[in-house]
This record gives structure tokens, C-alpha cells and sequence, in this order.
């Protein structure tokens, strides 16, 4: 069936698909329609999860690491100080490796307070382990909550769902919701072999020491930092389970790309403009004016941030030019996280692309594509020059 | 693709005794039963037990006579201070390191 | 007809040999409320001493599935197993949150009363040692006024302690009760009580701490009770509104009562009270009870 509705309505028709039986949240801009919506589903009989209405983040995000550890399929969503209010149960459910699902609806963070769009809140909890996809449509935002639950249960590891605040979550657009029974058939119910249950009492999270200790059967467990470093395995393993998924949906679907770097007119482009979210849509309009001029010029959208895809960026960038990288976070003190990660991956190829990086579009900043597209022409000129200073554009200054 | 190879390592922890050692080694005091005194020992009836009650870890047991498991008994001495006829008394544990060796 | 030792249940469901400090008021209080509480339940425990106790991975003292949750996180998690339990209906599994002062009247208050209000279907059990003593003995919101601790050094803390069960009691919920881990069967009896109502229940149990309190580990039953019989800490239950005092408390009078230095003296935590303090803290006492 083919609605126009909003982003946040997306996430929530995809988290109702998903046949989720625990859901809690607490309402932040702008997330609430989204938790608003849900509740509705729950309310009118639409759907038959368990909707709690907590009163803070910190608890939303407490009461689906309690219901996924009894082995329910959970879903949380937040935006902003909402999301860094949760930071400690952030790390908490990586760490205890639950397969929760959680969007964050991408704003700026305070002080000063923002309500608008960057991408700052979901970078800065970029290192708790969790799995970060990012959407760049509705269609994409129905369809990721979908593969993320089937990512998470796979690999035991909890995803976030990233969308932009207000241009994706609160603008109206066309998508397809896909059948009841297609989704059933795309993902099983969810089951753990280690739920808390009476039957088989297992005591979790557990203080855990430096060092190995046997168990009352005397074998060897792992100590804290096996446990970490197999977490940090898994994440890379999942790699190719985000992949597999991808193509699952694809066969039932048909239609998904890839799911790490999505393209626009990359094959020949000898320079590209490289982001996240709903900026590489605006991207493709300035890499068509710049494609009208002559200039072999294309768009990457990163789709999946963590775990990083350091092939896929090399497949994809070694050979070019040159990069220009566009982000809405930074990471104070040094540069676009975004770009660290990219040159960082390419350090090792040899003929590698010069890379600049821009700063945008922070605190819902208009993003003006003929700044686009005067930055893109600028980098394109100067080369290798300019190559390591981050510069930000659309500043007043 | 599958569970199987993921989540391998979790901290989840199995039920048993002793995780924090045999405790009997923190004791410096041992507390003995006099079962000429000990209301239940006396009596072969079923009676008191308050020291089993009161007992923290659990290392007496509800049975005529008692019997404490010096295992695990910390030496805390509860039993001894809540017993209502002082039939236990608390011995020091170098009395028994020569026999014990 | 209220339990006897004789009659209380056999099964041990917290293995011995666990980190516990000899003599500690919360082995008593978890072991006989373990039994009230019975295997067909699921734990929640914050960072606390019980935590240390529960064991270190990959053993587990206590023979009940545990969920170990973050410090301020415990009545939410507790929210979110019952819903789990109830999305898959397994209703039957009851759901036990157990923390400490700290985790209860300071940082997890804030989740405690959501859930309160929500009317969540679990127990929640604060053992009150009137500290931090896991992380070795800071003043919490219930400690009382006067104690040291080692953030309330030289002349003990100012304030008062905080009445939690009041605030709970402020919440409406169906049941409220106050124990003590020197009188387990009434505890046990409380326990079983809550464990029988439907929503939120509240029990807040006073835990003689000797390591933390400053007494010698063989009176932690007698301190407690002097507690109890100095009309410090009062046995109650508030009953869908219904406040009643129970057990030695019940038997209690204001003539009856035991001079509270009676108490203050079997502790060094108390030794910078000064006259004046402990003149308005026994006012303080008289006052309460003629009011009972
Ligand atoms: C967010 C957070 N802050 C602080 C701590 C450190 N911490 C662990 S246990 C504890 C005190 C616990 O006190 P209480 O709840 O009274 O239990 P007790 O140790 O007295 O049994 C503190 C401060 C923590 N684990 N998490
Ligand atoms: S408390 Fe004393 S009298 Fe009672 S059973 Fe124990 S040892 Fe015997
Ligand atoms: S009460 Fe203390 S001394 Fe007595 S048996 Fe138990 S642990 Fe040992
Ligand atoms: S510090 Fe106090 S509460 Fe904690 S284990 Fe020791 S005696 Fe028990
Ligand atoms: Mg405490």
C-alpha cells in the first residue's frame, strides 16, 4: 500500500510491522510524533505490544534492556538530550549484548537549547557499540527499522535507526508499506537462549573481574576485557550480516541498494561529495548542475556508520580524485567524525583521494545549495591543497 | 548468518556455593554447640532453632541436633549472642589449628 | 496465622560462601526473604553491597534469575521484565526489585516513582543500612542525622533522613510496609503478604550494617531490635491507606520506649551526637509516638 505520511509515522508503521512487544519512550522534539503514533497503534488495538510510558530516557531505554534480557522484542526512540540523558543504559545494552532497537531522530544538543537538525547527538554516542544506520528517506526509515530488528537479533548487538529531525521525521513523503505477512516472513519472532527464566535462573551483568576465573563446572570463563573484545569481533562480523539482510529484504521487497554507501552517479565521477542522512538527496541536485558543466562528479551517502565499513569506503573511494565531505557533527577539538573515518580507512590505499572536510548545516542551519555547490567547485579547483583544515560553510560570521 | 556465532560472551553467571571462597577461613572464632544445652539436642523435640533463623549465610541446620557447616561459617558470632539458653559457645580458632594442622 | 521458625521453608535460595561481611543485617534479610519470595521470580538488583554479594562471573550466590541493572535504573527495569513477562504471557513469574538507600531514596528515586505511579506489577525492597556501604559508607539520603560517614566526617551529618516509605505512601499504592532484619518472620510474613497484591508494593527494611555502623558483627540482631524498641524504626503497614503498626511495634507505648541513647551507644557512627541532638532527637521520638 502507498501512503504519504510523515518520517516519524515511517518508523513507527515499521516498528508496528515488526510485531514489537515492549516498546517505551518519553517524548523529545522531534521524536514525539513518532511515540505519539505508537501509542495510538497500541491504544486503538492496532497492535498488541506493551506500551510503557516512563518518565524519563534514562527509563525508557532501562525498561527495554529489562524486557530484551526476559527475551521480548524491544523498540525505544528518542532525539538529542534524550538520547545523551540515556548514555549510561546506551553503553549498558551493548555491553550486555541485547538486540533492542532504538531510532534517533537526529537533533543538535544543548546548551544552548536546539530543537533543530545536526547530526551531533547519535555522533557522540558513537563509541558504546552499538550499530548506527542512517536513513535517507521515509521508504528507507520503514524499511531500516525492519532490517535493523533482524540485524540485532542476528548479531546480539542493539542498532539505532538515525533519521533527520523535522526534514526527514516531520516532512511528507510517498512510501510503501510493505504486507503484515511479507514482514512475518522476512522476520521470525524473536527468541533468546539466555532470557531471564525461573527454569534456568542465570544471574546477568554480573560484576565480571580483570582476569579469566573458572566457572562451578571448572572451565575457564572470559574475564571483562574478553567480553569487550568479543563484542568488538561481533561488530566487525556484522558487517556481513548488515549485508545479508540487505539482500534478504531485497529478495522479498525488491528494493534496498546497498547497505553501506549508497551511490549517485559515482561509477565515472572522479570527485565526491560524501555525507550522511537526507543531505545526500540535496547533494544529487548540486552533482546534476555540476554534471551539467562537465564535471565527472557524484554523491556517497554512508548508510551504516558503525561498524564502520572500511572496505566499502575503499571499494568506493580508492581510484578518485578527490573527496569533499559534508557532516553535521563534529567532534569538537579536531574535526568531522565522518571524515576521521574516511581518511582513516583510505590511509593505507596508495593513490589515494585528497579529502576535504566541511562543517553544516549545525542547530538546523539552512543548507543552501548553491553553497553546496560553490564548496564542491572550490574543493574541486584547490586540489590537494586545503586538504586537512576543516572548514564550516553557511556561517554568519 | 545466525545466532550461533554471535553474543558468545555474556556476563551471566551459574547458581553455586563458594564464590566468595570457603568464608570458614575468615573465622576467628569457631562457635560450638553444647548439646547438653541446645533446647532442641536436649529435648530430641523439634524447638527454637532461632540460630538457624538468625543465622546470615544459611551454615546451620534446622535438624536435632544442629549441626553448623564450618565451611562456610564466617564466625559472626549471631548465633551465639541469640541463642536463649547460651548453648553455643565461640571458641578460638587457634584451639583447633594444632589438630587441624 | 503468622509464621513460625518452625514453619518457615526449608530451601535455601542463597548459597553460602558469598562476599557478604560476617554478621550482615542484608544476608539475614535476603535469605529469609528469599524464601518468602520463592524460585518463580525474576531479581532486579542495582550496584549495591548486594551486588558484591550476588557474586562475581561468571557464579551467582543467589539461585534466582537476576537482572543486575544501572544504579538509577532499578524500579524501570523492574517495569520492563513485568512487561515482557506479561507480552509473552507469563504472568505466573513474579518480578522482585531489591536495592539499597542509596539506590532507592537518592539516585533511583526518580524511576521508583514513575513506576509507582504507573502502578507496576512488582515488589520493590529497600534494604536501608542508612549509607553508601558499598562503595564504603557515604551519607545517603536516609542516613540520620547526626551519623558519620565518611562524606558526613567530624560532625556527622546535618539533616535529617528522608521518609521514604512516606513518600511511597504518597503515591497511593495498595501496600507499604516497614521491617526489620531483626525480626525475619515478620519480614517473611510482609513479603508474602506483598507477593499476594496486585501493582506496586513498597517495603522498606532496616539493616543493621556492622562494618558500616561501627558495632561488632554478633549484635546486628540486638541493635536492630533496640531500634525498633526505642521507637527509631517502626514496624508498619500501610493497607490500601490503612496505616497500622505491627508486630513489637503494635506492643509498643510512648511510657514503653527505651531511651534512644540506648541505641546511639551500641554504635560509633553516633559518637559526635551532641547533648543537644540527642535531646531533639528524643522530642523528636515522643512527639512521633503521640502522634501514633
Ligand atoms: C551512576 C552511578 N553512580 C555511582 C555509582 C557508584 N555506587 C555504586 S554502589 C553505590 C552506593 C550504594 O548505596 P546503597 O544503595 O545504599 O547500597 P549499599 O551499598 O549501602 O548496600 C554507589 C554510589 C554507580 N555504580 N553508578
Ligand atoms: S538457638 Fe541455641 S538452643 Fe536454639 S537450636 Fe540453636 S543452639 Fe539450640
Ligand atoms: S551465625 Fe555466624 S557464627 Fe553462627 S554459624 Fe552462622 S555464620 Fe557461623
Ligand atoms: S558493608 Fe554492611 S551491608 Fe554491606 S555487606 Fe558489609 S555488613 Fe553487609
Ligand atoms: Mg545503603
Amino acid at each position: 500500500m502507498h501512503v504519504i505520511e510523515s518520517g516519524n509515522v515511517a518508523a513507527a508503521t515499521g516498528v508496528k510491522l515488526a510485531r514489537t512487544q515492549v516498546i517505551a519512550a518519553y517524548p523529545i522534539t522531534p521524536q514525539t510524533p513518532l511515540t505519539e503514533k505508537l501509542s495510538e497503534f497500541v491504544s486503538k488495538g492496532q497492535m498488541t505490544a506493551q506500551y510503557i510510558p516512563v518518565e524519563s530516557e534514562h527509563s525508557a531505554l532501562s525498561v527495554c534492556i529489562a524486557a530484551s534480557s526476559t527475551g521480548s522484542r524491544t523498540f525505544t526512540a528518542t532525539s538529542a538530550n534524550g538520547l545523551l540523558y540515556m548514555s549510561e543504559q546506551v553503553h549498558w545494552a551493548s555491553g550486555a549484548r541485547l538486540p533492542i532497537v532504538m531510532c534517533v531522530v537526529n537533533r543538535g544538543v544543548g546548551a544552548p537549547w536546539t530543537v533543530w537538525n545536526d547530526h551531533q547527538d547519535s555522533i557522540s554516542q558513537r563509541d558504546t557499540g552499538w550499530i548506527q544506520m542512517h536513513a535517507c528517506d521515509h521508504q528507507q526509515i520503514l524499511d531500516t527499522v525492519l532490517k535493523a530488528f533482524m540485524v540485532a537479533e542476528k548479531v546480539s548487538i542493539p542498532v539505532m535507526v538515525c533519521y533527520d529531525g523535522y526534514l526527514l521525521s516531520h516532512s511528507y513523503m510517498p512510501f510503501e508499506i510493505p504486507k503484515q505477512e511479507d514482514v512475518d516472513r522476512f522476520l521470525p519472532s524473536f527468541s533468546s537462549d539466555c532470557k531471564l527464566d525461573p527454569e534456568h535462573p542465570l544471574n546477568q551483568n554480573t560484576v565480571t573481574l580483570p582476569d579469566v576465573r573458572p566457572d562451578i563446572h571448572g572451565n575457564m570463563s572470559p574475564g571483562y576485557m574478553e567480553i569487550r573484545h568479543n563484542l568488538q569481533q561481533d561488530l566487525i562480523c556484522s558487517l556481513d550480516v548488515v549485508k545479508e539482510v540487505e539482500d534478504r529484504f531485497k529478495g522479498i521487497f525488491n528494493r534496498g541498494g546497498s547497505p553501506f554507501i549508497e551511490s549517485y552517479l559515482c561509477e565515472d565521477a572522479e570527485y565526491v561529495a560524501v555525507c550522511m542522512g537526507s543531505l545526500s538527496y540535496q547533494l544529487r541536485d548540486v552533482v546534476d548542475q555540476l554534471r551539467n558543466d562537465g564535471q565527472k562528479v557524484g554523491v556517497a551517502g554512508v548508510r551504516l556508520y558503525r561498524p564502520f565499513p572500511n572496505q566499502a569506503v575503499i571499494d568506493a573511494f580508492s581510484g578518485k580524485k578527490g573527496l569533499v565531505i559534508f557532516e553535521k557533527g563534529i567532534s569538537y577539538g579536531n574535526q568531522g567524525p565522518l571524515f576521521t573515518d574516511i581518511t582513516s580507512a583510505l590511509y593505507q590505499v596508495e593513490e589515494r583521494p585528497f579529502a576535504h572536510n566541511y562543517i553544516l548545516g549545525i542547530g538546523g542551519r539552512e543548507i543552501k545549495t548553491q553553497d553546496l555547490l560553490d564548496t564542491f567547485r572550490k574543493s574541486i579547483q584547490s586540489g590537494r591543497k586545503n586538504e586537512i583544515k576543516t572548514e564550516w560553510i553557511g556561517l554568519k560570521l | 548468518m545466525g545466532q550461533d556465532n554471535f553474543g558468545k560472551m555474556k556476563s551471566h553467571s551459574e547458581p553455586g556455593p563458594g564464590d566468595g571462597g570457603k568464608t570458614g577461613s575468615w573465622r576467628v572464632k569457631r562457635p560450638i554447640i553444647d548439646l547438653t544445652v541446645c533446647i532442641p539436642a536436649k529435648s530430641g523435640k523439634v524447638a527454637c532453632f532461632a540460630c538457624w533463623m538468625y543465622c546470615p549465610d544459611g551454615v546451620i541446620t534446622r535438624t536435632i541436633p544442629p549441626v553448623i557447616d564450618y565451611e562456610y561459617c564466617k564466625g559472626c558470632e549471631i548465633c551465639a549472642e541469640e541463642c536463649p539458653v547460651n548453648a553455643i559457645e565461640m571458641v578460638e580458632e587457634t584451639q583447633f589449628a594444632d589438630k587441624e594442622g | 496465622m503468622a509464621t513460625t521458625i518452625l514453619n518457615l521453608p526449608d530451601d535455601e535460595l542463597i548459597h553460602p560462601g558469598n562476599r557478604a561481611c560476617a554478621g550482615c543485617g542484608l544476608s539475614i534479610i535476603y535469605r529469609i526473604g528469599l524464601k518468602a519470595i520463592g524460585r518463580d521470580t525474576i531479581l532486579v538488583v542495582p550496584p549495591s553491597c548486594l551486588t558484591v554479594m550476588q557474586g562475581l562471573y561468571p557464579i551467582a550466590a543467589t539461585q534466582l534469575p537476576c537482572l543486575n541493572v544501572t544504579f538509577a535504573s532499578t524500579a524501570a527495569a523492574a517495569t520492563g521484565v513485568v512487561a515482557a513477562l506479561k507480552a509473552q504471557g507469563r504472568e505466573n513469574t513474579k518480578v522482585v526489585a531489591w536495592a539499597g538507600d542509596g539506590g532507592t531514596s537518592d539516585i533511583g528515586i526518580q524511576a521508583l516513582s514513575g513506576a509507582c505511579e504507573r502502578g507496576e506489577d512488582f515488589l520493590y525492597i529497600c534494604y536501608d543500612n542508612e549509607a553508601y556501604m558499598n562503595t564504603g559508607v557515604q551519607r545517603s539520603g536516609t542516613t540520620p542525622q547526626g551519623v558519620l560517614t565518611t562524606t558526613t566526617p567530624v560532625i556527622g551529618k546535618l539533616q535529617k533522613s528522608k521518609n521514604v516509605p512516606a513518600i511511597m505512601a504518597a503515591h497511593g499504592l495498595n501496600y507499604i510496609a516497614t521491617a526489620s532484619a531483626s525480626y525475619p518472620l515478620d519480614l517473611y510474613d510482609k513479603i508474602k503478604k506483598a507477593m499476594g497484591m496486585p501493582g506496586t508494593k513498597y517495603m522498606h527494611v532496616h539493616t543493621p550494617c556492622p562494618s558500616g555502623w561501627g558495632f561488632d558483627p554478633r549484635y546486628s540482631v540486638k541493635i536492630g531490635k533496640l531500634a525498633v524498641e526505642t521507637g527509631i524504626f517502626d514496624l508498619y503497614e500501610i493497607e490500601n491507606g490503612e496505616f497500622r503498626l505491627t508486630g513489637p511495634s503494635k506492643k509498643l507505648t510512648p511510657s514503653k520506649l527505651k531511651p534512644v541513647t540506648e541505641y546511639f551507644d551500641t554504635q560509633s557512627r553516633f559518637r559526635a551526637l551532641k547533648e543537644d541532638q540527642i535531646a531533639s532527637i528524643q522530642a523528636g521520638i515522643h512527639e512521633k509516638w503521640d502522634n501514633y
